[in-house]
């Protein structure tokens, strides 16, 4: 594990949330706080020992191909910050082309 | 305050049954009750007036056409991060401020067909993260104990509206201690049934792996006939459990003969302090006096849980509130482009509890840190689950604090780790997905004050023994009777 | 210096189930925009996805189809990246234990030789939106002030298929994506409509001096919508890193888009933001386990495969790689095919009707053949009465436009109303000396050694003879008659 500080501003491009230099700041040091706690962590041995994604082991949990109820399209129109027709409406996506 | 509300819910549940009062009576009792504390209080984020009184109406008729309802007539506070159609459900966030639900969460149907009245929503921590309420967004709940006191959370407003007699059942939701915890501060039941027993469909998701809903009550018996109802599987959730769910009310205990009763000798209470250390060691002589054994046990990992537990829940809620990005619903904050608009929605839509939360659990997942971090916490978790199948071969039962202290004052707990300290007894339940409650055990007298606050004792029993855990909770409460000795100052 | 291209494809296969992947909206294509959708897959706060057994079922079909291994456990993952038409803003996918890994497709040319490409893996996941992007003028997303969203496509199954890079050539490319489709159309797992953007695929090319073991810096192509664009962006890439390499230039590593009216690919600006996605197992999601005797069945289920049939028609009938192509790709035509030869019917006798004839008669009637009144053992019956030469082909044709719009043997046809071919010499002598008799004048200038008339004088005796007569007997006694 490493102990480098943690770059939080990639972390919050990442997770889409603009920072404060304040709270780049803050959190940056919180969050250096707590990832040495999680270091202890590695005090434990865990070579003989598997991930545990889930504590009750069920499999196969599956629905059978049938079609159900929609929501009424006016009811989901009704939530969205922005829409233009039926359409939900964003400002533009850039991301993609040049 | 009308009599009607201080009655268990199982007694208005009787006499609803028996025709002796109306759903509506007892409803308007409620919403009484509610007008009268709740400005004080903040139990509520939303208090369901009209709808209430409506469903009051649905279950008299059926009452009347001969129908038998489990919970008939029973005042419901839910917690603001389930679903229920046509309310405002927000999470605490101002995220959700003003989303309206289109649908129900499974937990709070079942609840609700089975005769109880949703008499509010109530006031939670945002998103479920954190152990005082005090990181809601959009108000302040207060402990009906003491005022000048967190209720705890994150399920305080449930919390602090049953105690204070505004609902005679709160659903809760428990990820790491959000029921036990403010359950003990307010002098409650609260308990978390095993990991997959309710479903999860419609509770806004903090981390699904651990979220689980149950109910928060003044007796063992109003939690175990709300969860009696609330159990089971359902197909909208693929984690629920497909597994028979054995009625607990009905199979509540009065002794404790032949109950191993497991002491964690890693959860030694001295640390607590005399006060604490001795209300402790009298909650476990009680057990004994009832007929359990008490032994010892060992969880070696427990000194990990909340390194653990913070790397866990993070991670999947990092993943889970990406949703909230202004596009479809909730809070917008408009942007140039769609990136900068999701970031400004974030900034503006989250709180600080809930970035740090998103942020740590983005860090442990990412690309580097994955193995180092998040692998190895589900490692650690599984040494938990070994931990106490280890120690559940000689016990039948775990005893332990529900927490660390009584009720705290607010702004008590500025930095973010002693917040998270107040779950180190649950959070190694939560873990493992155990069955685990928080039943009243006595009081302490905090550092300057003179008011007594109320503290839990937690028990713990093996995945899907519920049964089992509700019955020793009911002798134990039966026998001590700590929640009567002290009446909630503000809800009177 | 020669070149060779190295290509693998990354294909996206919508479907063919009733509902969503993860919720019961219907999975189907169009509609008023956000009218399909439900709490789970518009991502609603506290909406959970529960799994569609019959896609799990589909992937696997897809995977034994080209021999793939079906793990004993795999599992769902969350891919994590915010992009508006995705609710969750998680992809729910496969990571490291997809449903089906390795595996091989073999196709075919259109000059008839088969080739191989490995599969790495098929795994499961879910469709994004749609999005419009809109405002800009120019029709063009970089130009564009803000997007419109339709989620009804959100949350549709989506099989993902990737190869190894044993492509190469544009042609090869265009054959492996052939078989992938007639493949799953046979299964009934997918429409494989490029089109409506059922199939959607990526290539991945670099270039490499022949002879070379090493890859080139590879190129990933996006934005092709039909068959036709990967051949030729394929072809286009080839080129432009062939030109870029040869003078001693370096390619880069980069997404490139298809550009269909230029003819060319132009670089993609990479995303300024990290990728980084995150994968975890998703906790909403339990594990699959696949049950062997599952697999067995589904495996012993498996009809004749497109590439096992293409190759019996060309090495059983001899039939032509076109004919055995048309037949494949529609596979109740080609069962329709088998059940006529299996009833009898000659290979290639019974290939012409079936594409030809009864091809021509299902398009002008909208009737497929397979759902005609001809069964296949009544074409079986007619070609057998063609081959013992009981009818000629004339009659044969007639008699195919009676069984379509009435049904019936042809044997039965035949007798009852006495169509058989005429043999008797005495009987077709009769016919040829009547047409003698009726054109003085052709019969003169066959005389005069214009012998071209001589299928003229054929075709008046088959007229004369409402067809019965036998051709070759009619042109021997005529010859005679003449001669
Ligand atoms: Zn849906």
């Amino acid at each position: 594990m490493s102990s480098d500080n943690i770059d939080i501003r990639y972390v919050a491009k990442l997770a889409r949330i603009e920072l404060t230099d304040d709270e780049v700041e803050r959190f940056g040091r919180q969050l250096g706080d707590l990832l040495e706690h999680a270091k202890t962590l590695h005090e434990l041995d865990t070579a003989a020992v598997s991930a545990t994604a889930q504590v009750v082991e069920s499999r196969n949990v599956a629905r059978a191909d049938a079609v159900g109820r929609c929501l009424e399209h006016e009811t989901v129109m009704q939530m969205a910050p922005q829409r233009q027709g039926a359409f939900f409406r964003v400002p533009r996506i850039i991301s993609e082309d040049s | 305050m009308s009599e009607t509300m201080e009655l268990s819910a199982a007694e208005i549940a009787r006499r609803v049954n028996a025709g002796d009062i109306s759903a509506r009576e007892v409803t308007d009792a409620a919403l009484a009750q509610i007008d009268a504390v709740d400005g004080r209080l903040g139990a509520y984020l939303t208090r369901l007036h009209d709808l209430a009184r409506v469903s009051a109406g649905r279950v008299d008729a059926r009452i009347k056409a001969g129908e038998h309802l489990p919970l008939a007539g029973v005042p419901v506070a839910v917690k603001d991060n389930m679903c229920l159609a046509g309310t405002r459900t927000t999470c605490g966030s101002k995220m959700l401020e003003g989303w309206v639900a289109p649908y129900t969460a499974t937990a709070v149907a079942r609840l609700l067909d089975a005769g109880a009245i949703p008499v509010g929503k109530a006031n939670m921590d945002e998103f479920a993260m954190g152990s005082s309420c005090e990181n809601s967004a959009l108000g302040k709940t207060r402990n009906p104990y003491d005022l000048g006191r967190v209720p705890g959370g994150s399920s305080g407003g449930s919390a602090a509206a049953v105690a204070a007699y505004e609902a005679a059942i709160g659903m809760g939701s428990d990820t790491g201690g959000s029921i036990r915890e403010p359950a003990a501060f307010c002098n409650l039941v609260g308990f978390k049934p095993t990991y997959g027993r309710v479903s999860r469909y419609g509770l806004i998701a903090f981390a699904s792996s651990l979220d689980q809903i149950g109910p928060l009550a003044r007796s063992v018996e109003d939690a175990a006939l709300a969860y009696d109802v609330m159990a089971g599987k359902d197909p909208m959730d693929s984690t629920s459990v497909d597994r028979p769910v054995e009625p607990a009310a009905t199979a509540l205990r009065s002794d404790l003969r032949g109950v191993r009763v497991g002491i964690v000798k890693e959860f030694g209470t001295q640390r607590l302090g005399p006060e604490i250390d001795s209300l402790y060691r009298r909650a476990y002589l009680d057990l004994e006096r009832l007929g359990a054994t008490l032994v010892d046990v060992e969880l070696p990992t427990a000194e990990y849980g909340l390194a653990t537990y913070y790397l866990i829940a993070p991670a999947e809620c990092s993943s889970n509130l990406a949703r909230f990005d202004g596009v479809r619903y909730g809070l917008r904050v408009d942007g140039e482009d769609v990136g900068q608009m999701y970031e400004r929605t974030r900034a503006e839509g989250f709180g600080p509890e809930v970035k740090r939360r998103i942020l740590i659990g983005t860090y442990a997942l990412s690309s580097g840190y994955y193995d180092a971090y998040y692998v190895k916490a589900q490692k650690a978790r599984t040494k938990f689950g070994a931990d106490f199948k280890r120690a559940f071969e000689r016990c039948d039962l775990i005893a332990s604090p529900a927490a660390s202290s009584p009720a705290f004052a607010f702004h008590a707990k500025s930095d973010p780790y002693s917040m998270y300290m107040m779950d180190y007894y649950t959070i190694p339940m939560s873990l493992a997905g155990l069955p685990a409650l928080s039943v009243p055990c006595g009081y302490v007298l905090p550092e300057g004050s003179s008011r007594p606050m109320p503290m839990g004792l937690q028990l713990a029993a093996p995945l899907f023994g519920e049964v089992q855990l509700l019955a020793a909770a009911n002798a134990y409460e039966c026998a001590t009777q700590h929640a009567r000795q002290q009446r909630p100052e503000g809800a009177l | 210096m020669q070149y060779e291209a190295v290509i693998g494809i990354e294909c996206h296969v919508e479907l063919k189930t009733k509902s969503k992947m993860f919720c019961a909206c219907p999975n189907r294509f169009g509609g008023e925009p956000n009218a399909q959708v439900c709490p789970v897959c518009l991502a609603l706060p506290g909406a959970l996805p529960v799994a569609n057994e019959e896609a799990i079922l589909q992937v696997i079909r897809a995977g034994l189809a080209f021999g793939a291994e079906i793990p004993a456990f795999s599992k769902f993952d969350r891919k994590n990246y915010f992009y508006p038409d995705m609710p969750k803003d998680y992809q729910i996918s496969q990571y490291d234990m997809p449903l089906a890994q390795g595996g091989i497709v073999r196709y075919w040319l259109e000059d008839g030789t088969t080739k191989e490409c490995r599969l790495t893996r098929i795994h499961l996941e879910e469709d994004t939106g749609k999005s419009t992007h809109a405002g800009s003028g120019d029709g063009r997303i970089a130009h564009s002030r803000y997007s419109l969203l339709d989620f009804n496509r959100a949350g549709v199954p989506l099989m993902e298929c990737v190869s190894e890079p044993d492509i190469r050539s544009a042609e090869e490319a265009v054959g492996f994506l052939e078989a992938l489709k007639r493949t799953f159309v046979q299964l009934g797992v997918s429409d494989v409509k490029m089109e409506e953007g059922s199939l959607r695929c990526d290539a991945n090319v670099s270039i490499r001096p022949v002879g070379s073991k090493d890859f080139g810096t590879k190129a990933e192509i996006k934005n092709m919508n039909s068959f036709r664009s990967v051949y030729r962006a394929i072809e286009s890439e080839i080129a432009r890193q062939i030109a870029v390499v040869a003078p001693g230039g370096r390619v880069m590593q980069e997404t490139r888009g298809w550009d269909e009216l230029a003819g060319t690919t132009h670089s993609m600006r990479s995303k300024e933001e990290a990728h980084d996605y995150r994968y975890f197992p998703d906790p909403d999601l339990v594990p699959i386990e696949v049950d062997r005797t599952v697999v067995a069945r589904l495996r012993s289920l498996m009809a004749d495969l497109p590439i096992a049939r293409f190759e019996r028609y060309r090495e059983s009938y001899g039939l032509g790689v076109a004919q055995a192509t048309q037949l494949v790709d529609t596979p109740q035509l080609a069962e329709y095919f088998d059940s006529c030869v299996g009833a009898g019917g000659g290979g290639q006798q019974a290939a012409n009707f079936v594409l030809g004839d009864l091809s021509r008669l299902a398009n002008e009637t909208q009737t497929p053949v397979w759902e005609s009144s001809v069964a296949p053992q009544d074409l079986a019956e007619l070609i057998g009465l063609v081959e013992s030469k009981t009818i000629n082909s004339k009659i044969a044709k007639d008699l195919l436009l009676r069984m379509w719009n009435g049904g019936g043997s042809p044997k039965a046809l035949v007798e009852h109303e006495g169509l058989a071919q005429t043999s008797d010499p005495g009987a077709v002598e009769r016919f040829v000396d009547e047409v003698v008799a009726a054109h003085p004048k052709v019969v003169a200038d066959y005389k005069a050694g214009k012998t071209n008339v001589m299928g003229f004088l054929v075709g008046q005796v088959m007229k004369q003879s409402r067809g019965k007569a036998n051709p070759a007997l009619a042109g021997e006694l005529l010859a005679q008659k003449l001669g």
